[in-house]
């Protein structure tokens, strides 16, 4: 096998294909624009003599770019690291060592799919952004490169032991959590998202000039509403009963097209979702139009997040994702189960090697002072520009002391239900230190619930302001890889008696001895 | 001039000692004051500037705006500095560091050797010229991914990064 793997150690180019791909996204991008333009602008009564010999200039700049990038991009693989070229005026080399790379993600974008190629991303840990990927690479080649990172990682690291009822890559992995079309529509309704609603004013205030007629001239509305008056008879609602109705359906479309966009997108992103355990870790495969492939090493999981809605919670339904140094698209945390029911969670957490809390657990809540100095505080916040607010109206006259008193009004009641936020969440919040494991529970309406392995803390931080001083609690920031964890309003002792024994458990394993 | 330096190194020492009161914190070197007070000045000497070129200008009464303006920025180059220098300190211990500093708002980190990945030892020209080191430790942690603590010695900084480095080397064993 390790045969076959053994690369050739010469410079090799991407896929040809892959310069194709390139010339039609980089046409589609700044093309499409441009003929929307020429449409908007009229120019396009000049004919199709102007507009073919500039589409077809446009096609064979983006071909050029796009065979240059092409043809001056070489990849290595040698003996302990993949060795990236580019560049023709200014070249870059990079080098990276199999060691290093953590993760290998193929993406497949619609157009490249159509190619049946894939984006190959060597996921470092260096913070998203600088991380190396090669763009195109035939399935086959991607799969290749995939497996000879995980065989060379593999030469120095001891393999990490499979847990019993593993298969290795290759056969059928046990799939851990999967979702079929009915439940991806259902996680879709609790999507309801109003973003299109803004998404499509935007536009229409964007490419109003493309319209026919001015969309933001209400007079010509009104105009057009008396004259096609007649039109609405047969709805049998006149006067202010029409008026009414129109309101009532103007809602329900906007909240069709929220509960449409919901559905479509989260069809896009997680059609065919499956999770299994293969032996090298934790594989996720996702998307409709966009379909992505992530294998996420057990080791490499810091901690836990358990999220819900406000709504969706009532029927039990709650997402786990993992915290890692690794991005998931634009996510900080992997989703790994992102709609299920507790007991479809179970299983996932405990594979990743942690546990959920069971009732044996000892809670401690946040002390009763910061309870009673959150809610002073919000009522403070807002009461004293409320009460500012007031004062100025009671001197204004007119439309302005109207406005003004709203103002005030406004700051009131958001004070005050931002108090009554306080007052409620402080008893839904809470932190457990349990065994090798730590747990910090909050929220309110829709409760999350953090699982952290007390050894994989880097760093404990204990901050106090003014007021946490002198009333004698403080807050906890774990320093947490690829992740944030804090507690708020833990009495002085108690934080630094969890401090004290989260880093001897800490101090006790080096960083090195992790598994990994 | 000695009596009033004397004086203003005095004063804040008591209302410091409150804060420090039982504390097991090695404080930092005494130099660290200097460079805190020079940077506050380099700071402060914009805002100076302006007030002086204000005066001049004479748009408001004479003294109205040199008089506060200066009265703050020298609170701030002078005063200022003590606290923050006495409201810092740190503890090393057989597997762990603490950092501690803020006047107003605490901070109080513990970082175990066994989570370091790298050590830095820094010197800023204003450190260099007063013989001082930070000492840098970074985490993987996504807060706290590098625990700075300023003020120390030359061979002070490089001794601690010594051992440091050695312990991590020997645990990763």
């Amino acid at each position: 096998m390790n045969e076959a793997l053994l690369p050739a150690d010469e410079p090799k180019r991407t896929d040809p294909r892959g310069f194709v791909v390139m010339a039609l996204t980089a046409m589609l991008r700044g093309g499409l624009p441009a003929f929307a333009g020429l449409v908007g602008t009229g120019a396009i009564g000049m004919g199709l003599i102007v507009l073919l010999p500039a589409m077809a200039a446009l096609l064979s700049i983006s071909m050029g770019v796009a065979w240059l990038k092409w043809r001056h991009l070489t990849y290595t693989t040698g003996h302990d690291s993949i060795r990236v070229e580019r560049g023709l005026l200014s070249r870059h080399a990079r080098a990276v060592p199999y060691d290093r790379i953590q993760d290998v993600g193929l993406e497949q974008k619609l157009l490249p799919r159509l190619f049946g190629l894939a984006e190959v991303k060597f996921e470092t840990g260096a913070g998203g952004k600088d991380e190396l990927s090669l763009t195109y690479l035939s399935l086959e080649e991607a799969d290749r490169l995939r497996e000879l990172v995980k065989e060379r990682k593999s030469l120095d690291v001891t393999p990490e032991v499979a847990p019993e009822g593993v298969v290795p890559d290759g056969s059928a992995a046990p799939v851990l959590f999967a979702m079929d079309n009915r439940r991806v529509m259902t996680f879709g309704l609790f999507e309801f998202s109003l973003v299109i609603f803004a998404v499509l004013l935007g536009a229409a205030q964007q490419f109003d000039f493309l319209l026919p007629f001015d969309p933001w001239n209400w007079e010509r509305w009104a105009e057009f509403a008396t004259s096609h008056r007649h039109d609405f008879d047969w709805l049998g609602a006149t006067g202010r009963f029409g008026a009414v109705l129109a309101v009532v359906f103007g809602f329900l479309a906007v909240a069709g097209a929220g509960v449409l966009t919901g559905v479509a997108r989260t069809f896009a992103r997680e059609y065919g979702f499956t999770l299994e355990r293969t032996a090298k870790g934790f594989r996720r495969r996702r998307g409709l139009f966009t379909r992505t492939d992530v294998v996420m090493p057990v080791h490499r999981v810091q901690a836990l997040k358990i999220a819900t809605g406000a709504l969706r919670r009532r029927f039990g339904w709650h997402g786990l994702s993992f915290v890692s140094l690794a991005q998931d698209a634009k996510a900080a945390n992997h989703a790994v189960v992102p709609f299920a029911q507790m007991d479809e969670i179970a299983p996932v957490v405990e594979a990743a090697g942690f546990e959920l809390p069971d009732n044996g657990v000892a809670w401690h809540r946040a002390s009763r002072r910061y309870r009673i100095d959150s809610v002073i505080r919000s009522i403070v916040a807002f009461g004293v520009p409320a009460t500012a607010a007031a004062g100025i109206a009671l001197l204004l006259s007119g439309g302005n002391a109207v406005s003004t008193s709203a103002t005030a009004i406004g700051l009131a009641l958001l004070g005050f239900v931002l108090a009554v936020r306080h007052w409620f969440v402080w008893r839904h919040t809470r932190h457990a230190l349990d065994g090798p494991q730590l747990f910090v529970q909050h929220g309110w309406l829709a409760p999350r619930l953090d699982i952290a392995s007390q050894v994989k803390i880097q760093s404990v931080e204990i901050v106090q302001g003014p007021i946490a001083r002198h009333r004698g609690y403080a807050g906890i920031k774990f320093g947490l890889a690829g992740g944030t964890l804090e507690m708020h309003g833990v009495p002085l002792e108690e934080a630094c008696g969890i401090r004290q024994a989260v880093i001897d458990s800490a101090a006790a394993v080096d960083f090195s001895a992790l598994p990994r | 001039m000695p009596g009033a330096a004397y004086y203003l190194y005095k004063t804040p020492m008591d209302e410091v000692s409150k804060v420090r009161a039982g504390s097991e914190l090695t404080p930092l070197h005494p130099n660290h004051v200097k460079v805190l007070r020079l940077q506050a000045a380099i700071f402060a000497l914009p805002f100076a500037v302006a007030a002086f070129v204000l005066e001049v200008v004479g748009v408001l009464p004479t003294g109205a705006v040199i008089v506060p303006i200066l009265a703050l920025l020298a609170w701030l180059v002078v005063w200022m500095p003590i606290r923050r220098h006495y409201a810092r300190g740190f503890q090393i211990a057989a597997d762990r560091l603490r950092v501690v500093r803020g006047i107003l708002f605490r901070s109080d980190t513990v970082v175990p050797f066994s989570r370091v990945q790298h050590i830095d030892v820094s010197r800023g020209p204003i450190e260099r010229y007063y013989g001082l080191s930070t000492l840098v430790l970074h985490t993987a942690g996504t807060h706290n991914s590098s625990i700075i603590l300023p003020g120390l010695g030359e061979q002070e900084a490089l001794a601690m990064r010594e051992a440091i480095r050695e312990k991590i080397a020997s645990a990763a064993q």
